[in-house]
């Protein structure tokens, strides 16, 4: 996934040098390691954090259907943002981590965050066995063999809701981009991305009106860079598409000052194969701006990808999928038809 | 129609412009001294509310755990999903100040902490290398010192500094949390607490606030302005009241010319409110310059008492200079209620002619000493039966009021007693026309009795106080050399060292406890003489001191014993599972807080884990200087880790005398307003006391005595009221500390007498007295003759 | 005994100095009883005050038994008034917060001369007795003029001055109190100069005094 949610503790955290670019993303890298496009990524070592790094994150979104018959969209993320490029221990640990919960229905969008800091075991990540948690929530390897992601337990929980979630992956983790280096701007920023995209859920959501079995599908991105936005990228399209037919398409559009849209998407064949469309080839146009929140925010696209025949049309589950959080943005369910039909979940960032 | 009448009416106060100065300034002065105390107290208010605000302390429910709280119990709760947040308290003394840890990341909003919320550097600055956020003043009381950066900001209360925990664990060396603050909204479907934890869970009780402390504080500064308004109001009705006499001519004529009953009153209520508004902009001119002059003694005063921080500079509150306005003309329309209700009752062809509007009937008298006697019987009755802080200040309004009212008659009797004893016309003549004055000054006189009986009372307790906290000081402080360590180390290593050089080094150190829903502070003593001999009981059992080594009792402090009404013998709980008999009660002035002395053994059985870094030194008086240049030289002692005897004593009274300024400086203050309350009375009377003055000088005497006997006149009913003023104020003394601290402090003080006080009072009350009379007596006789001669002039 | 010669007064006014006596020459021996009368303005009672010596001539000479009253100060004016010369105006004579008793003896007392039995005999004849223990508010116009006569000639005045001392009261009271100041004067052997209006009552003195424009005619 790209770039998503990126500044969220950026602007609170980073050092911000100039007032370019969404949340102050476009600021140089200092001390901190860089992406780069001949390094290999090797798993599970690259599933933990990489404290060296300035953001990174573990970023869940599932579309579930209830046994009450209704559609339901979940995210669990969690964030870290390094305040100097060193691990560090106890409380002046220079690393902060944020997680994000949210449960999504046609009629309510339930959410919470959580903020700590490493060093003294509130948050953090673990490889042996895979454990990324935050407080009570939790991102837990249930893999007895192979990839330590191909089997999940996921949980969290806000004043009005909970779920436990447990994921089985179909298929195999997929590399973003050039093997896994993706980049972000004509200028070259770029991250390290990849993504298991075939996860099949079952769980529970517990909401105040009581407990929904749900069933569905899920889609996991890990993600992290130094300096992922240019100075005059202001924010950012997301989606994540599961297609009836087993296929996956990932695109987004990074928006510059000057109104132009840098474009990306991979597409994911239903055994993993991908291909990756650098900028122009995905086009993203907004069909309908609604008012979230006190702004406009653009909640149903026309995307295309003339490459694959591709032209769809998206509809938000729930149009005020609204992350009122420290920094705001909006993250939620979509169905699609057209050309193609299914669903997935769409974020967008920098809607002031 | 209306402004051609209001401009006859006030053509008065044009041809009378010292009696509209009068009226305006008396008014002013009421107001200044009430709205200026209302300030303080807000100010104050504001201090306590900016201190509990902080972290939600005042609002939120905290864990504890006696020693304080482990990372790994924090973090357990934190995995359990509870939404809590940590808090590490402290004091450095080097620099006194006292810190305050928080985590930005978890911590409940709190205006304090809204500088980061915005500035992303300053939050990674905060959490990274640290800084600490503090009040203005405090920021430059801390210029120099070599802790982390400062950096201001309005909402922390003064004298505390706000920084990371990690910096804060840091700078106060533990590893130790000492509460977790829980916030209410907490996720949904949570393990219950007392499964999962050991910790305490504690809701904040409003018996611990800073401002339910230093209520009677504030209540006392409330009186004192209260007090000063009704004497400022004395002035104000003395003014209007002589103006509406001297214009009945010009209210008859205007009614004859057409004008309507209730036109003029109209008029009037609004030249009143003109007069109201501009005398209530210039009080709260006056009232923020007295309140700004005040308010560091009050904050040192707060400090002193209740160790509560109060900010020394003064904001100004829009609010508060409304309501300010609002007084004054309150206070205009009591002070002319009845005026205004005089002209309501006026015929229309009533006689013009003024008449000696202040020469109060007998029928008057007697009806203020139906009240006064009655008043009087009230505050008796109070004292005796009341059983609360209100109660004692009802007795005390009651005994002042009762004693005001009853002034006139207690004047007149004692003026006819002198009367009994004058020999030769002119002194018989003093004495019998000071008894006709007595009921056209006695709002002035009554004033005058009110601030002298303040005075009075005010005074003694003050100086019983002193002089009893003097004493308790110098049994309480008998160790020769008190030393604070830095680290258990440090404190051990000091022992050792100091063991064999001095006569004894016992330890001081206490535990804070929760006691019947109250903080409480238990110290640890050693079974030494120094204690045994020296220590003030107020009662205590033939056997206290060793069952107290013994571990097996405990002494408690007065306030205690009072408030928990505890008696020698009663079992009390300390902690779970620890329960000893009280054996003694000892003073423990100047603290608002439950305390108790258990056994140094005892106590340490119980509480393993409290550092012991503070120690008193017993040794040879003569050898003390010598042993602190040791100690600094061996251990690098900063400067204030060693205070002798001598030293501490002085900043006691120092701190003592600092909590009374405030107190003096009101009294001056009404003692001032009650002296223009007289000059404008004389000056009232002056030109209604010329039929009175006529005659004498016409038969022979001259003007330079009648100047003297005027005077003498004056100083004779300023002498008389001293007199009376002095069991009044011993009275009031005597319920300040008998009953008002009591119930405020938690302790009693025995009354001591100060009769050279009461002598300086009285020559002051004579200076102002003679100060008061001084213009009027002028303006008398320097009259031109014909003046007096038109007194008897046929045709007027 | 009483020489007053080519006096004169002026008082300041909004409008410049108001000429009252332009040289007015008065002679009065001992025993005696002048009536004063002119019309309002003629300056009578500023005649009274300057030989009352409750106020100073701007020129002109005042022989009281060969005291020249005219250079005396405010202090020496004030022992004439004390002991030498008794002034009785139309009202407020009293001092209200004294007694009548007290009223009576003041000013014997303040000039050093008190009388017992002179004091007694003037309460008598002046039916002032029964009143003693009374304050001045509680008596009438013509009890009030009763005692300011006892306590003019309680000293035995060589002169009483009276400044239309019946004005206020009615002719029958008017008539008994100048009948007592008349007696009085002449009991203590005082001479009498009275301003009046009345020229019935100036008919029973022993001769008159016309004032017209601050001159004697």
């Amino acid at each position: 996934m790209i770039a998503r949610a990126f500044a969220l503790l950026w602007i609170c955290l980073a050092t911000a040098a100039g007032a370019q670019g969404f949340a102050g993303l476009g600021t140089d890298a200092d001390g901190f390691a860089l992406p780069s496009a001949d390094s290999a990524l090797t798993f599970p070592a690259d599933h933990g954090a990489h404290p060296d790094f300035r953001i990174e994150w573990w970023y869940l979104t599932a579309n579930l259907r209830g046994d009450d018959g209704q559609d339901y969209g979940v995210q669990w993320t969690l964030f870290r943002s390094a305040l100097s490029p060193e691990a560090g221990s106890g409380w002046q640990t220079p690393q902060i981590w944020m997680g994000h919960a949210a449960v999504t229905s046609a009629s309510t969008h339930r959410f919470a965050q959580k903020l700590a800091r490493g060093g003294i075991g509130q948050a953090g990540v673990t490889t042996a066995p895979f454990d990324a948690f935050i407080d009570d929530w939790q991102m837990r390897s249930t893999a007895a063999e192979g990839d330590p992601l191909d089997a999940l337990t996921l949980s969290a929980r806000g004043v009005d809701f909970a779920y436990a979630l447990s994921l089985q992956a179909q298929g195999p983790l997929v590399l973003q981009g050039d093997q896994g280096y993706s980049v972000k701007s004509p200028t070259g920023e770029a991250s390290y991305y990849y993504s298991q995209p075939f996860y099949d859920v079952t769980g529970t959501l517990t909401l105040p009106e009581g407990d929904v079995t749900v069933t569905g599908q899920a889609w996991l991105d890990r993600e992290w860079s130094s300096q992922p936005l240019a100075n005059d990228q202001q924010g950012w399209d997301w989606l994540s598409l599961h297609f009836d037919d087993g296929s996956k398409l990932m695109g987004f559009g990074l928006r510059s000052s000057t109104g132009a849209h840098f474009t990306s998407a991979t597409w994911i064949t239903p055994t993993g194969q991908t291909t990756a469309y650098g900028d122009g080839a995905l086009t993203l146009d907004p069909l309908e701006t609604v008012e979230v929140e006190g702004r406009k925010v653009p909640v149903r696209w026309r995307v295309t990808l003339p490459e694959r025949d591709l032209k769809i049309d998206t509809e938000p589950l729930n149009p005020q999928s609204w992350m009122g959080t420290m920094f705001p943005y909006w993250e939620g369910p979509i169905r699609f038809s057209g050309t193609h039909s299914g669903k997935g979940y769409l974020e967008m960032t920098g809607y002031e | 129609m209306n402004a051609v009448a209001f401009q006859a009416l006030w053509s008065h106060w044009r041809r009378h412009k010292v009696q509209l100065a009068t009226l305006v300034l008396g008014l002013a002065l009421a107001t200044a001294l009430w709205s200026g105390v209302q300030a303080i107290n807000a100010e104050a208010r504001k201090s306590y509310d900016r201190a509990a605000g902080v972290l939600g302390q005042d609002q939120l429910d905290r864990l504890e755990a006696p020693g304080g709280v482990t990372l790994s119990q924090y973090i357990a709760l934190r995995r359990a999903g509870w939404d809590i947040s940590p808090v590490v308290e402290g004091r450095l003394s080097g620099d006194d100040l006292r810190l305050l840890g928080v985590d930005p990341l978890s911590a409940p909003p709190q205006p304090a902490l809204t500088a980061l919320a915005g500035d992303s550097a300053a939050l990674a600055t905060f959490l990274g290398d640290g800084f600490l956020l503090v009040a203005p003043e405090t920021a430059a009381r801390l210029q120099g010192s070599d802790l982390p950066p400062r950096r201001i900001a309005a909402d922390v209360p003064p004298g505390t500094a706000i920084t990371d925990i990690g910096t804060a664990l840091r700078l106060l060396r533990t590893d130790r949390l000492s509460h977790l603050l829980i916030r209410r909204q907490q996720a949904m479907g949570l393990t219950p607490l007392d499964q999962i934890t050991d910790l305490k869970r504690v809701t904040p009780t409003d018996q611990s606030s800073l401002a339910q402390l230093t209520d009677s504080f504030h209540l006392n500064l409330t009186a004192f302005g209260l007090l000063s308004f009704a004497v400022g109001l004395f002035i104000v009705q003395s003014a209007i009241g002589l103006a509406f006499e001297q214009r009945r001519a010009a209210f008859r004529t205007l009614r004859a010319l057409g004008i309507s009953l209730r036109r003029l009153m109209a008029l009037l209520a609004v030249e009143l409110g003109v007069i109201a508004l501009v005398s209530g902009a210039a009080g709260i001119l006056l009232g923020y310059i007295i309140a700004a002059a005040l308010l560091p003694g009050v904050a040192g005063t707060l400090r002193g008492l209740y160790g509560a921080e109060v900010t020394g500079t003064l904001s100004f509150d829009p609010l508060w200079a409304l309501s300010a306005l609002g007084i004054a003309l309150l206070g205009a329309a009591a002070a002319g209620a009845q005026a205004l209700w005089r002209v309501a009752r006026m015929p229309l062809l009533a006689p013009a002619q003024p008449r000696a509007w202040a020469m109060a009937s007998g029928r008057m008298i007697r009806m203020q000493t139906g009240a006064a006697i009655a008043l009087l019987l009230l505050s008796g009755l109070l004292a005796l039966w009341g059983d609360s802080l209100m109660a004692g200040f009802a007795c005390l309004a009651a005994l002042l009021i009762g004693a005001a009212l009853a002034l006139p008659v207690l004047l007149l009797v004692l003026l006819r007693l002198a009367g009994r004893f004058t020999r030769g016309p002119l002194s018989e003549w003093l004495v019998a026309d000071a008894r006709q004055q007595v009921p056209a000054l006695s709002l002035a006189l009554m004033a005058l009795l009110l601030a002298l009986a303040a005075n009075v009372g005010v005074g003694t307790m003050v100086g019983s106080f002193r002089a009893t906290f003097v004493g308790w000081l110098d049994q309480r402080l008998a160790s020769e050399l008190y030393i604070t360590t830095r680290t258990p180390a440090e404190a051990e290593a000091i022992r050792t060292y100091l063991t064999p050089r001095t006569d004894a080094v016992l330890p001081i150190w206490s535990v804070a406890i929760t006691l019947r829903g109250a903080p409480a502070q238990v110290y640890g003593v050693a079974d030494d003489p120094t204690y045994r001999d020296h220590w003030p009981l107020l009662q205590a059992q033939p056997d206290a001191w060793d069952r107290l080594a013994q571990g097996d009792g405990v002494l408690i402090n007065e306030q205690m014993a009072r408030r928990d009404e505890l008696s020698l013998g009663d079992p009390l709980t300390l902690s779970e599972g620890w329960q000893l008999p009280v054996v003694g009660v000892y003073s423990d002035y100047g603290n608002p807080q439950a305390q108790l002395i258990a056994g140094t053994d005892a106590l340490a059985t119980h509480y393993p884990d409290q550092l012991v870094l503070r120690f008193a030194v017993r040794a040879d008086a003569a050898q003390v200087p010598a042993l602190i240049t040791d100690l600094t030289a061996c251990f690098d002692l900063p400067d204030d880790a060693l205070r002798n005897q001598a030293e501490i004593k002085a900043l006691s009274l120092d701190i003592f005398d600092q909590t009374f300024l405030v107190s003096g400086a009101l009294n001056v203050l009404t003692l001032g307003v009650a002296g223009f309350a007289m000059l404008t009375s004389l000056l009232t009377l002056s030109s209604l006391r010329l039929p009175q003055v006529a005659p004498v000088w016409a038969l022979g005497v001259a003007p330079r005595q009648i100047a003297l006997a005027e005077l003498a006149r004056t100083a004779l009913l300023a002498t008389l009221t001293w007199a009376l003023a002095v069991p009044v104020g011993l009275a009031l003394a005597w319920v300040l500390l008998a009953v008002v601290n009591v119930q405020a402090f938690g302790w009693r003080l025995p009354m001591q007498l100060f009769p050279g006080g009461w002598l300086w009072l009285g020559l002051w009350a004579l200076v102002a007295a003679l100060l008061a009379s001084a213009w009027p007596v002028w303006r008398l006789v320097t009259l031109p003759g014909g003046q007096l001669l038109r007194v008897f002039a046929n045709d007027r | 005994m009483l020489s007053a010669r080519d006096l004169t007064k002026s008082f300041s006014t909004s409008e410049g100095p108001l000429q009252v006596l332009r040289g007015i020459s008065v002679d009065v021996t001992s025993g005696e009883s002048v009536a004063l009368t002119g019309e309002s303005g003629s300056g009578k009672s500023t005649l009274l005050h300057l030989l009352g010596c409750l106020d100073a001539p701007d020129s002109g000479t005042i022989t009281l038994k060969g005291t020249a009253l005219q250079d005396l100060d405010e202090a020496g004016r004030a022992m004439v008034r004390r002991s030498r010369v008794s002034v009785i105006f139309q009202q407020l004579n009293l001092i209200p917060s004294l007694t009548v008793a007290q009223n009576l003896d003041f000013q014997a007392r303040l000039a050093g001369v008190l009388d017992r039995d002179w004091q007694h005999e003037l309460a008598d004849r002046l039916g002032l007795t029964p009143l003693l223990a009374r304050y001045p508010e509680q008596l009438s116009g013509g009890q009030q003029q009763r005692v300011a006569i006892g306590r003019s000639l309680a000293i035995r005045p060589e002169l009483v001055l009276a400044d239309e001392p019946t004005g206020n009261l009615d002719e029958a009271t008017a008539d008994t109190v100048l009948d007592l100041l008349i007696e009085g004067t002449a009991r203590s052997g005082s001479a009498l100069l009275m301003v009046t209006h009345s020229p019935r009552l100036a008919a029973r003195l022993d001769r008159t005094l016309h004032l017209q424009d601050g001159l004697v005619q």
